[in-house]
């Protein structure tokens, strides 16, 4: 019936022949049979081989197929929508992989007892232990490193977008950019280095210091944006009113974008959460507990992972406790995610787009 | 570094009459209130300058301590004994695996980065572009040490079935000779970089192709072009240099990227013409796998490799950078 319909198209002098709907679905099933007879009559057994021939004969047919009936300009542009599906499904192949291995190995260990203990009488290789100590050495960490870089990192962004012009304002607003991209291993050497200057040994706060300095930038740019989108209007009414500048910006301008000042703060803090490399060099890690961030090593979840991947030599319970902590984060850096989202979505500035 | 922060701090004060014009009342400084307030608020952009400033000089402080005790050449040298009495360390090796892994990312992944872009801007239906971008946010917000677990536990073992099969067609190459090693190597590690790098490179690469001129992409297809030409005639011209400073920004994750590059990785103090084979290391690596075990010493020789790093990222960060700037003014100019 499709044939028919497919017949009857050519009536039409502006289009040319087109190909039916279903006959992409129809050459994808031909190419995978054929692969599949291929794979057994070949007798290869990686299942990555039969996918890679069903694709590329997938390709060849659309493009063999199309070229014929609707010409080659029609088959080219076959080619580059198959490319561009293939491009997103290689996508989301390691990230569901990624998920899925996380949450069924995680969930292995992952109880209360795992949360509310630590590795203090546990060796890295036997089983028990959990990530106690780790989550108290992060939760301190990112809140202090949040308590100093958030605040500097809004009062930058309300100087550009209120205050700034001139080159003080360019030149603070180019090295925001290029501190986005500093890589975090140099930002734990340069606390690092100033920690070599006082002789000073590893300790908590050191961390939140290097922290810090990456979320910075980060909250400079989404303040930023959603300072800019501030209606004028509404500073000029305030001004008008006589009320002093600086009480227009803390009492109309901030409350009008506070929620997606609060969005940024919460997406640069998922994004420290799961830094590993500066804590690193400069907590240095500490299977007891420690709630002191000013003196003494502490752990953290990122670090702890690490170092039940690296120091364990391969031991099945250390791996267990690093997916199971690898889940814990992923999980506390997506509801930071989803919430920020939310309220992203909840506290929209109303500007009439 | 130092000129350019100086500088802005004497400048601003005889400038703001031209903005005052647009801004409500810039020279409202008058007040105690705003006094104070202006002074928070300049003194926190200065403090990011300072930071800046005081990287750069403190890293190069204790990389001239390190490269003062170095008795070997601190740019060409193929090891890393920070330990031996005439310390003797240098960049060589570091410099080649940081590049290589990187060029490795990149081919990866801008081809596929680019075609998600195009995928959520003119491709997917309408009702899954949301998603699409969805889960590439979800890509952008794993932590990268769950991604070095991910790809030293899983990603290592699957790699050996591509690995035989490029040694198999491609081994004469010498590029693709394996010798049946765990493929912690330098290909692997590239691919892991790429399956990072991904995310900020589509997004950057989404807005700009999104802004892509509506009339023009209409008009073409009025004219009877197929959606393929579209997009090569019309939206790719467009977006090219937003898409060209969207890779060098995936550049710069991928050059500091530590601790994925730490867990894959099985490192040595060779330069292997094979990318198959184990060995290799990159600057972010090298740091966080020597930094337990090192003297102190060690620890400034350490940062002086940070510093090279720091460096490089700099000027492919500003690069990037200044490219996105001089796009948004020529196109601000057709708008």
């Amino acid at each position: 019936m499709s044939n028919a319909v497919a017949a009857e198209k050519p009536a039409s002098t502006l289009q040319g022949a087109t190909l039916p709907t279903w006959s992409p679905y129809a050459i994808a099933g031909g190419s995978i049979v054929l692969a599949v007879l291929i794979g057994l009559v070949g007798s290869l057994d990686s299942k990555v081989q039969w996918g890679l021939i069903a694709a590329i004969l997938f390709v060849i047919g659309t493009y063999v197929v199309a070229a014929r009936i609707e010409g080659t300009r029609q088959a080219k542009d076959r080619i580059a929508t198959s490319l561009v599906w293939v491009a997103f499904l290689l996508a989301v192949v390691p990230l569901v992989s990624l998920l899925w291995t996380t949450i069924s190995r995680g969930v292995k260990v992952l109880d209360v007892y795992f949360l509310t203990h630590s590795m203090g009488v546990v060796g890295d290789t036997e089983p028990g232990g959990g990530i106690y100590h780790a989550i108290i050495g992060s939760l301190e960490q990112v809140g202090l490193a949040t308590v100093i870089g958030a605040p500097i990192g809004v009062l930058t962004a309300i100087y550009l977008v209120e205050y700034g012009s001139g080159a003080l304002s360019k030149a603070v607003t180019f090295f925001v950019d290029v501190m986005t991209g500093i890589p975090s291993i140099v930002a734990g050497l340069f606390i690092l280095s100033l920690m070599l200057m006082w002789d000073m040994q590893p300790f908590g706060f050191a961390g939140s210091c290097a922290l810090a300095i990456l979320m910075m930038p980060v909250v400079v740019r989404s303040t930023e944006e959603m300072l800019k989108l501030v209606p004028n209007e509404l500073r000029e009414a305030s001004l008008a009113l006589g009320i002093p500048k600086w009480r227009t910006i803390l009492k109309v301008v901030l409350p009008t974008a506070i929620g997606g000042i609060t969005t940024g703060i919460m997406l640069s803090v998922a994004r420290i959460a799961g830094e590993t490399a500066p804590v690193l060099l400069l907590v240095f890690g500490n299977p007891f507990i420690n709630n002191d961030p000013f003196h003494g090593a502490q752990a953290s979840l990122p670090l702890y992972i690490y170092q039940q991947f690296a120091q364990s030599a391969g031991s099945g319970a250390a791996y267990d406790r690093a997916w199971a902590a690898s889940l814990t984060l992923i999980a506390f850096v997506m509801i930071l995610n989803l919430v920020a989202r939310g309220i992203a979505r909840w506290k929209a500035p109303k500007t009439g787009r | 570094m130092d000129i350019s922060t100086k500088n802005p701090e004497e400048a601003p004060p005889p400038t703001p009459e031209p903005a005052a014009a647009q801004k409500p009342a810039a020279r409202g400084a008058t007040r105690p209130g705003d006094r104070i307030f202006l002074g928070l608020s300049r003194g926190s952009g200065i403090l990011l300058l300072v930071i800046m400033a005081a990287i750069a000089v403190f890293l190069t402080y204790r990389a001239s301590l390190a490269i003062s005790k170095d008795h070997a050449n601190f740019l060409t040298t193929f090891e890393w004994n920070t330990g031996l009495v005439p310390p003797k360390f240098g960049i060589a090796v570091l410099a080649f695996g940081t590049v290589v892994s990187s060029i490795i990312a990149m081919v990866i992944a801008v081809p596929i980065a680019v075609a998600i872009a195009l995928f959520t801007t003119h491709y997917a239906p309408r009702k899954l572009r949301g998603p699409v971008s969805y889960v590439i946010d979800l890509l952008a917000a794993v932590p990268s040490i769950v991604y070095g677990l991910w790809g030293a536990l899983i990603l290592v073992p699957h790699m050996v079935g591509l690995f035989g099969w490029l040694n198999d067609y491609f081994g004469w190459t010498g590029i693709f000779s394996w010798d049946q090693g765990a493929p912690r190597s330098m290909l692997t590690v590239g691919v892991l970089l790429a399956i990072m790098i991904l995310p900020i490179i589509t997004n950057v690469s989404r807005e700009v192709f999104r802004q892509a001129p509506q009339m023009i992409e209409e008009a073409a297809l009025a004219l009877g072009a197929t959606r393929w030409e579209v997009i090569r005639m019309a939206v790719i011209p467009f977006g090219r240099s937003g898409v060209i400073s969207a890779s060098m920004l995936g550049l710069g994750r991928a050059l500091g990227e530590t601790m994925a590059v730490a867990t894959v990785l099985s490192p040595d103090f060779i330069i292997h013409a094979s990318l198959l084979n184990p060995g290799g290391g990159t600057f972010a690596q090298n740091i966080a796998s020597k930094f337990s075990e090192a003297t102190p010493d060690g620890r400034d020789a350490l940062i002086a490799s940070g510093l090279v790093l720091f460096v490089i990222t700099l000027l492919v960060n500003g690069a990037a950078r200044l490219i996105i700037a001089r796009r948004a003014e020529y196109s601000g100019a057709n708008a």
